[in-house]
């Protein structure tokens, strides 16, 4: 087990070495860094200025140990487009992500552990086969072709939401929400929906799968012949036992749900942190998409790591097997 | 038939053809109306995007050919349209037809040589890792399993925003779809590194390659000429399902502005480009590129699904 935790940190510590060697590296070969900094008409002894200031004269390994404690810091120093520390940029714009996510997560989950249960329960009633066949659609299409669609229909259209942004929102001083507001329900609810397209068609599929499994097994009929009643035995002796899987998957594909973010964001101009990584490559605005980089790929370590220690106190072969 | 006959035609080594004829994949291929629907769609798409400058009524980058006059026309079928416009316009007055018919093309090409370059260095470095092992493989394997636990649309936005970063601001229209088809390449190879080395180490275990090493066969011959023509069939159904997501990776990049620039539009910049007129209710500029890259997307997909099952013979009944 502690070789299992060692091996999985060492992974971990190695893909942060890369991505911040590539956040690095960013820095000093995407244009000039002073260039970047003050703009082509500054004088030469401004210049010479930053230059010592950011000891660029330094060699490269030590400008990058100092960029690593930097970072570890949370300080990836100043964009250069809109002139403020990133670190405050990101946590600005990091509700915004969050509450996407939350809100899709959730709507994936209940309406994917619903229609999953229903599918698996009815094989073959119509309405699980008309289910089934437009959740493959869910897949198949690519997410901002959802997002247009859903666009067009609901805001230009029939003119019920918005079409893009983030308004109604509240300011609790270190978080913004738009969950407490109508307006701000009005938007979050069509990316939320796109964003949980993906997610909420793999949670039906595997809840469904399960159900029908479990459905076979020896204490499932036993409930029967008890005489429990339909609702007793497919909620509360066969849902509950197919949700652990289900629980997994939840947790891995919240990386994925960030992943998607990106493209849900800039569809719907929502201002998270997926939307301004896409500004920042337009405006090679380095310290943003440095930021982002290692932000993306801090959270997969962790989520990774998480869910494998997870697995491995589940499943004793894990455990004991892992060599 | 006599005998001797016999012996003689089964004695001729049969041809490439007649193999083919005979082979179980084409049996099933003419028994399965889908696979059969499906490589027809992809077929006609190939060939009529590839041929786009013949069969396109318009040339859309040709600016004799082009009119302001014509712009935003809806669709021949529609009040309102020019039947010299079957799919109707877009703001430029290009025809939507013509321009499909050339995005289209583009995204194929980009789509095949992402896939392209995906497969070569997974095979590549796949084939390496399961013959020789050792440190290469455990190093090689390492960074396949971490980069599988990230989204592969994730990464290739990442490091085609890297890509564009490095390039001169004027020079990346230029070179956008080189940075386009390296992210995506660069984001898929871990399948297939996979997948190869699995194979690898069933082929190697057997006897052919345990001859072939006794005769004294260079190691890179070996691998060339002996594995990996026995791993390829996996990778076949790999590539296909992999040029889907590749063609729509490509539109994602190129949606989300990062990708094939409007000067020469794929279908994701068609897709782009109409988003902005939704608005004032020219659906038609979004419309057909999107159903066009839908269906392209989906007869590949089904396809490969056959292709895999085919291929496959614990599958066969």
């Amino acid at each position: 087990m502690l070789s299992f935790i060692a091996r999985r940190l060492a992974q971990s510590i190695l893909v942060m070495g890369i991505v911040t060697v590539v956040a690095f590296s960013l820095f000093n070969f995407v244009g000039d860094p002073v260039n970047n900094m003050v703009g082509v008409d500054a004088t030469l002894e401004r210049r010479a200025e930053i230059r010592l200031k950011l000891k660029l004269d330094d060699p490269v390994f030590v400008q990058y140990a100092r960029f690593v404690g930097n970072i570890a810091q949370g300080d990836f120093g100043v964009s250069y487009r809109i002139k403020q520390p990133v670190d405050q940029l990101i946590l600005a714009r990091l509700p915004a992500t969050l509450e996407l996510v939350f809100v899709s997560a959730l709507i994936s989950l209940f309406v994917g552990v619903v229609a999953g249960v229903y599918t698996g329960i009815h094989r073959n009633s119509w309405v699980s086969r008309l289910i089934l066949s437009s959740s493959l659609i869910g897949v198949s299409l690519p997410t901002f072709i959802i997002g247009i669609a859903l666009i067009y229909i609901f805001a230009v259209d029939l003119r019920w939401l918005p079409s893009s942004g983030r308004s109604g929102t509240i300011d609790l001083g270190w978080w913004t929400t738009s969950l407490l507001t109508f307006d701000g329900w009005r938007s979050i609810i069509l990316p939320a929906i796109t964003l949980s397209l993906f997610q909420l068609t793999m949670i039906l599929r595997l809840v469904r799968a399960e159900m029908m499994e479990v459905m076979q097994t020896d204490y499932i009929k036993f409930a029967r012949a008890r005489g429990l009643s339909e609702r007793a035995v497919n909620y509360g002796h066969a849902l509950r036992n197919t949700l652990v899987p289900v629980i997994t998957i939840i947790g891995l594909n919240i990386g994925g749900l960030i992943a998607f973010s990106v493209i849900t964001e800039t569809v719907f101009q929502w201002p998270g942190t997926g939307l301004m990584f896409i500004q920042a490559v337009d405006f090679v605005d380095v310290p943003i998409m440095a930021a982002y980089l290692v932000f993306v790929a801090a959270l997969f370590v962790v989520i990774n790591l998480v869910v494998d220690l997870l697995y491995a106190v589940v499943d004793p072969r894990i455990r004991l097997g892992g060599s | 038939m006599s005998v001797t006959e016999q012996a003689k035609t089964s004695s001729k080594a049969p041809t490439r053809l007649a193999r083919f004829l005979d082979s179980d994949l084409l049996y099933s291929f003419l028994r399965t109306p889908t696979a059969m629907i499906a490589a027809a769609i992809t077929l006609i798409f190939i060939v009529a995007t590839l041929f786009a400058p013949y069969i396109a009524p318009y040339n859309p980058f040709d600016p004799a050919q082009i009119s302001l006059w014509d712009g935003k026309l809806p669709p021949s079928f529609v009040e309102g349209g020019d039947e010299r416009f079957f799919l109707g316009t877009d703001n430029q007055g290009r025809d939507m037809l013509s321009t499909i018919l050339y995005g289209g093309r583009l995204s194929i090409i980009v789509g095949l040589a992402a896939v392209f370059l995906g497969m070569l260095l997974g095979v590549t470095l796949g084939v390496i890792s399961g013959y020789i092992g050792g440190a290469f493989d455990a190093v090689i394997m390492r960074i396949a399993d971490v980069q599988l636990t990230i989204p592969g649309i994730l990464l290739a936005i990442l490091i085609n925003g890297i890509g564009r970063s490095f390039l001169p601001l004027d020079m990346r229209e230029e070179f956008a779809i080189y940075v386009v088809i390296l992210a995506i390449g660069l984001s898929d190879w871990p399948q297939f590194a996979r997948m190869t080395r699995g194979a690898t180490l069933v082929e190697a275990s057997k006897e052919y390659i345990a001859s072939a090493r006794v005769i004294g066969l260079p190691s890179v011959l070996i691998m060339w000429r002996h594995i990996m023509p026995n791993v390829m069939r996996p990778v076949l159904v790999l590539a296909t399902l992999g040029l889907a997501n590749a063609i729509i990776s490509e539109a994602t990049l190129s949606f989300l502005g990062q990708g094939i620039p409007p000067t020469t539009p794929s279908l994701g910049t068609l897709i782009r480009v109409g988003n902005e007129f939704l608005f004032s209710g020219l659906w038609w500029i979004t419309l057909f590129p999107a159903i066009a890259l839908v269906i392209l997307v989906f007869a590949v997909n089904l396809f490969g699904d056959w292709l895999r099952d085919a291929l496959n013979p614990k599958l066969r009944s």
